[in-house]
């Protein structure tokens, strides 16, 4: 059993929660991912990991529900447990790498972060700025109440730029209109970009930055069971090569991935994750009344 | 009286009755049928049967105390070879190991050898009779990786030994390929597979669950930073081949591995369990082995019509007899001597059917099978929605590629002695898949219990 040292909440349906996990906690890099599992009937889920700490044996671990078994996740409180949580899985960001920190000190570097993927984003821009390069970061949400992480950013980051899809907070539009506008206004060029948000973000960074011949690194979260390249369940098409993200990622280059393809395979549970998702909010009274999901049968 | 050249009949679920669920198949012999089936044993002198098995049962022996009807004795003989019979008296290629070389078989059936073992060993375990205690602990730590039948054979001689052995599982649940790949209705995990790791977890071998050795931690650091004076690697071979055919990242193919794990080890089957799994009407599982056959019968019990594909004809289905046997009789269709060219997909990226090409058998191969040749013009869809790819596996390079001074050979597999276990770096032992690529349970076991002695000598050496 893998204890939850602390369960809170960044915004409306993003969750943090602090886990006891020694053996992770020492041996992990930023961009490595977990995998989580609530209890014994649960779903093995695969997470980033969003920060870490060696000395006190700890990871971070930021989730936003989206099916049942997230949801199942969110409902889990302070000294409460998951029965296993395995890791660090996957390779490391190229970045954080002591061995090439000589290379990544003389990049100008850009984080484009999306929702709640602005959190995997923090322990790499932290452990760069702890190795003393200080990337810039964009952060975008829907809107200011889900903008997460601020903070903690500028402790960490060179430039933060914060854009909200409503112009509620910071700048107005998507991370895209962003990247624009420092490359075209404000005299502003990457030699390095990492994008980690939801794959339709991650697929309009990557047509962006392409415009501006800039490297882009995305973080890819497809279907996984295993996490240790023993089920294939992860395959990603990477130019002309199947990878298995679990394994060989689950950092790629953007430019290289078919996110059209990537995003009609990680719908391909999603009725099934419907369905539960909808028997674990409305338990014994979900009778299948819709007449389309067979539950009445 | 019955026909002394045919082996007692064991009973099994109806074939129509258990297409449809996931209980064990084979209902194995009672206590009457178990000694009228011992009595058949001639009890040879020069003992064939002992000679196939890869962990030398002494076979005569333990049926003979059976003819007496001595189940517990039997028991205790089986035990100083094997940790794990009930799994083995399961899952074994019986018909090409210890009953292919029985005496019996020249004229008639060989003794039920297989069968035999699986009731003595549900007879012990359903009248709590446990192994032998261990000797007294020696204080000596060794680690073992993975909880596969190699490794808990291994763990379990280490432990006998007196060692203090640490089972490293990279799954949350022990037991390797006894738990994710071989299904439920062969094998049942809670009275069978859960019950003989207990066994190994009383004799003093201890469990890690959720550790990954090469990303969790790393050889060099169990035996620098730990204290682990030895190490046995049986991690099997996790990685699934794929053809490399058009189509194959479409929504609705899927490795049997994946497909396996889904319903074995996440238990996707029941309405209880979390994980989901393609409940696919038409299935193509494409292969013949083992794992083939567990896929299709698998996607059966989910409520498909399945077809397997094979490139050759059925002399060279590498599955177990049983195991094809068992398939034909559930309504499997076998579409043998035709390999498929393409997957072929909708406008969503879901397959439609599957694109294959006829066969016929030439020459004989390196294998010494005949190859499989295309017969040009031949090529016929067949329409399917789901797709099983049952390849092979190829062993995980996690831990060879972290570990310094470990050797691979071509093939990725660890180079180890196949006498003791011995690989290229001093105290680190392996077999099983890791070392052979895919094999069987009962090979694997062999290999785990030749590297325990290897393991006892190095150690004892060394004091």
């Amino acid at each position: 059993m893998y204890k939850i040292l602390k369960a809170g909440q960044l915004a409306a349906n993003i969750y943090e929660m602090v886990v006891d996990a020694p053996r992770v906690a020492k041996r992990c890099l930023p961009g490595q991912f977990i995998i989580a599992k609530a209890d014994e009937v649960g779903e093995r889920i695969p997470l980033t990991i969003c920060d870490y700490d060696r000395e006190a044996g700890t990871i971070t671990i930021v989730f936003q529900p989206i099916g049942a078994s997230t949801e199942k996740f969110a409902q889990l409180k302070t000294g409460d447990s998951f029965r296993d949580f395995v890791g660090p899985l996957g390779q490391p960001s190229e970045l954080c790498l002591e061995s090439e920190l000589e290379e990544t000190k003389k990049k100008r570097i850009l984080f484009v972060a999306g929702g709640v993927g602005t959190a995997p984003v923090y322990p790499q821009a932290k452990w760069l700025h702890e190795h003393g390069v200080d990337v810039d970061v964009i952060i975008g949400a829907k809107t200011k109440d889900l903008v997460i992480m601020e903070d903690k950013f500028k402790s960490v980051c060179g430039n933060l730029y914060i854009t909200t899809d409503d112009g509620s907070y910071g700048r107005s539009g998507m991370v895209t209109k962003v990247i624009e506008d420092l490359h075209e206004k404000e005299g502003k060029s990457y030699d390095h970009c990492v994008a980690i948000g939801p794959m339709i973000m991650m697929k309009f960074c990557c047509l962006t930055t392409k415009k501006y011949n800039l490297k882009t690194i995305v973080s890819m979260n497809p279907i996984m069971v295993d996490g240790t390249g023993m089920c294939g369940a992860c395959r990603v098409m990477v130019g002309d090569e199947v990878k298995f993200a679990c394994v060989d990622g689950p950092e790629f280059d953007g430019h290289l991935i078919d996110f059209d393809a990537a995003m009609k395979r990680q719908a391909m549970y999603k009725t099934e994750e419907g369905r539960k998702l909808l028997e674990f909010r409305e338990g014994k009274t979900h009778h299948g009344g819709c007449g389309n999901c067979g539950g009445d049968k | 009286m019955a026909d002394v050249l045919k082996k007692v009949p064991v009973r099994e679920q109806e074939p129509k009755v258990r297409a449809t669920n996931f209980d064990e198949v084979c209902l194995g012999y009672n206590k009457e049928e178990a000694v009228e089936e011992a009595q058949r044993c001639l009890h040879c002198k020069n003992a064939k049967c002992v000679q196939g098995c890869p962990v030398n049962i002494n076979i005569p022996d333990f049926i003979g105390e059976l003819k007496e009807g001595k189940v517990e004795e039997a028991y205790k003989v089986i035990s100083e070879s094997s940790a794990l019979p009930a799994i083995c008296g399961r899952v074994c290629p019986q018909e090409s190991q210890c009953e292919g070389k029985c005496i019996r078989g020249i004229k008639g059936e060989p003794v039920s050898i297989g069968k035999l073992e699986r009731f003595v060993a549900d007879w012990a375990r359903e009248n709590g009779i446990k192994p032998p205690a261990p000797q007294a602990k020696n204080g000596k730590k060794v680690a073992v990786i993975g909880s596969g039948p190699s490794g808990l054979t291994c763990a379990g001689d280490l432990a006998k030994l007196g060692y203090d052995v640490t089972i490293f599982e990279a799954l949350h649940e022990p037991g390797g390929v006894l738990v994710y790949g071989i299904p439920e209705f062969r094998l049942p995990k809670l009275d069978v597979v859960a019950k003989e790791v207990e066994n190994v977890k009383s004799l003093g071998v201890k469990i890690e669950t959720n550790v990954i050795i090469g990303k969790s931690v790393t050889i060099d650091e169990l035996m620098d930073e730990e204290g682990f004076e030895a190490v046995f690697i049986g991690s099997g071979a996790g990685l699934p081949m794929f053809m490399g055919i058009p189509g194959e990242t479409a929504k609705g193919v899927f490795s049997a591995n994946e497909y396996l794990t889904r319903n074995n080890l996440m238990k996707a089957f029941r309405d209880d369990y979390d994980t989901p799994i393609v409940h696919g009407k038409k299935v193509a599982v494409v292969g013949g082995g083992n794992v083939a056959m567990d896929a299709a019968r698998t996607a059966l019990r989910l409520g498909a019509e399945v077809h397997i594909i094979y490139r050759r004809s059925e002399a060279e289905l590498p599955a177990r007899a049983e195991e094809v046997h068992h398939a034909k009789e559930e309504g499997i269709i076998f579409d043998l001597l035709t390999n498929p060219t393409e997957i072929l997909v909708d406008e969503n990226d879901n397959v439609r059917g599957i694109r294959c090409i006829r066969m016929e058998l030439g020459e004989p191969d390196a294998s010494g099978r005949r190859r499989p040749v295309e017969i040009p013009g031949s090529e016929f869809e067949i329409e399917v929605d789901t797709v099983i790819m049952s390849l092979g596996t190829s062993p995980n390079p996690l831990i060879s590629s972290t570990t310094i001074g470990l050797d691979v050979n071509r093939k990725k597999c660890i180079i180890a002695d196949e006498e003791t276990g011995k690989t290229s770096k001093d105290g680190v032992y392996a077999g099983g898949d890791a070392v052979t690529g895919a094999a069987t349970v009962i090979l694997a076991m062999g290999a785990g219990k030749a590297a325990a002695k290897g393991i006892h000598e190095f150690l004892s050496a060394k004091s």
